[in-house]
């Protein structure tokens, strides 16, 4: 009875997540403020379903199971990579220079400038 | 000689975990399989990583991962506050510059996926010549609370871990 209520409030949990972030993609209209809708939901709304069913499987199976702690890594492999490469087609297409801060460096923005060559750096950092 | 054999030990341990985890089961046959998995894999694709860092402190990436597990819990709850209870026109979104410390590729990787894996910030892209990271935070009233944050939270430890 009480496992039964500690996987059932985890289900929700993500449950709950995974809905204010489908709410979020809905109510935010600039791409970049959506992106971070989806972040949320994989992290919290898979976790909690993920936490779920791992004591799901220890508690009432009685058997122990890898598979979630993998679709954690992958995801956090996986999830922030995505994220940036939608960042990037986006400012690529729709913004300028001018729309973005400056950098702070003598180079600007990788988007628009290219790496300094390896031999004119007095600072090499592998790029 | 061992490093020649096991050019990456990280690498081998984690291929190795992750094809046990994978199967879900452990016997003798599978630990061998895994076993060879973890000595072959990093030992042919060793020269595509010239210049790997060196993990120096082994706990400090457990601290590192329990500290963002920590903060991607406590940032959900936040975000979550301001998608539903906060109006549209309220919110505060801004780009955010933070100038990098770190100079090594994989720590920038790590420390670009931490921002976008807790919810509130998206790393968007790299300055040219990789000395700052161009952040976007959905809603901030202090942009410079928000990269005094990142950098004593998340940058300090992993200057820590990759020397």
């Amino acid at each position: 009875m009480v496992v039964e209520i500690i996987i059932s409030f985890f289900i929700v949990l993500s449950g709950i997540f995974g809905l204010v972030g489908s709410f979020g993609l809905i109510k935010l209209d600039d791409t970049m403020q959506r992106l971070h809708a989806p972040t949320k939901a994989t992290t919290l709304g898979v976790g909690g379903a993920l936490i779920a069913s791992m004591l799901y499987f220890l508690l009432v199976k009685g058997s122990f199971s890898f598979h979630e702690l993998l679709i954690t890594l992958f995801l956090f492999l996986t999830a922030p990579i995505t994220a940036n490469f939608i960042a990037k087609a986006y400012l690529a297409h729709n913004a300028t220079r001018n729309d973005l801060p400056e950098t702070g460096r003598d180079y600007g923005w990788a988007l628009y400038d290219d790496p300094p060559l390896l031999n004119e750096t007095t600072d090499p950092r592998g790029e | 000689m061992i490093r020649r054999l096991i050019p990456h030990p990280l690498l081998s341990l984690t291929l190795g975990i992750v094809w046990l985890a994978l199967v879900n089961k452990v016997t003798v046959g599978n630990v061998v399989l895994a076993t060879f998995l973890g000595l072959a894999v990093p030992m042919i694709t060793a020269p595509y990583w010239p210049d790997r860092p060196r993990i120096q402190k082994p706990f400090a990436v457990v601290e590192y991962f329990l500290v963002v597990l920590w903060d991607i819990v406590v940032a959900n709850i936040e975000v979550a506050a301001i998608i539903l209870f906060r109006r549209k026109a309220d919110l505060k979104s801004q780009w955010i510059v933070i100038p990098l410390e770190l100079t090594s590729a994989e720590a920038i990787t790590v420390l670009a996926g931490t921002i976008t894996m807790t919810p509130g910030t998206v790393s968007a892209t790299l300055s040219a010549d990789a000395g700052s990271i161009l952040v976007h935070c959905l809603h901030t009233e202090t942009p410079d609370e928000v990269r005094d944050t990142i950098k004593s939270r998340y940058e300090r430890r992993l200057k820590e871990i990759f020397v």
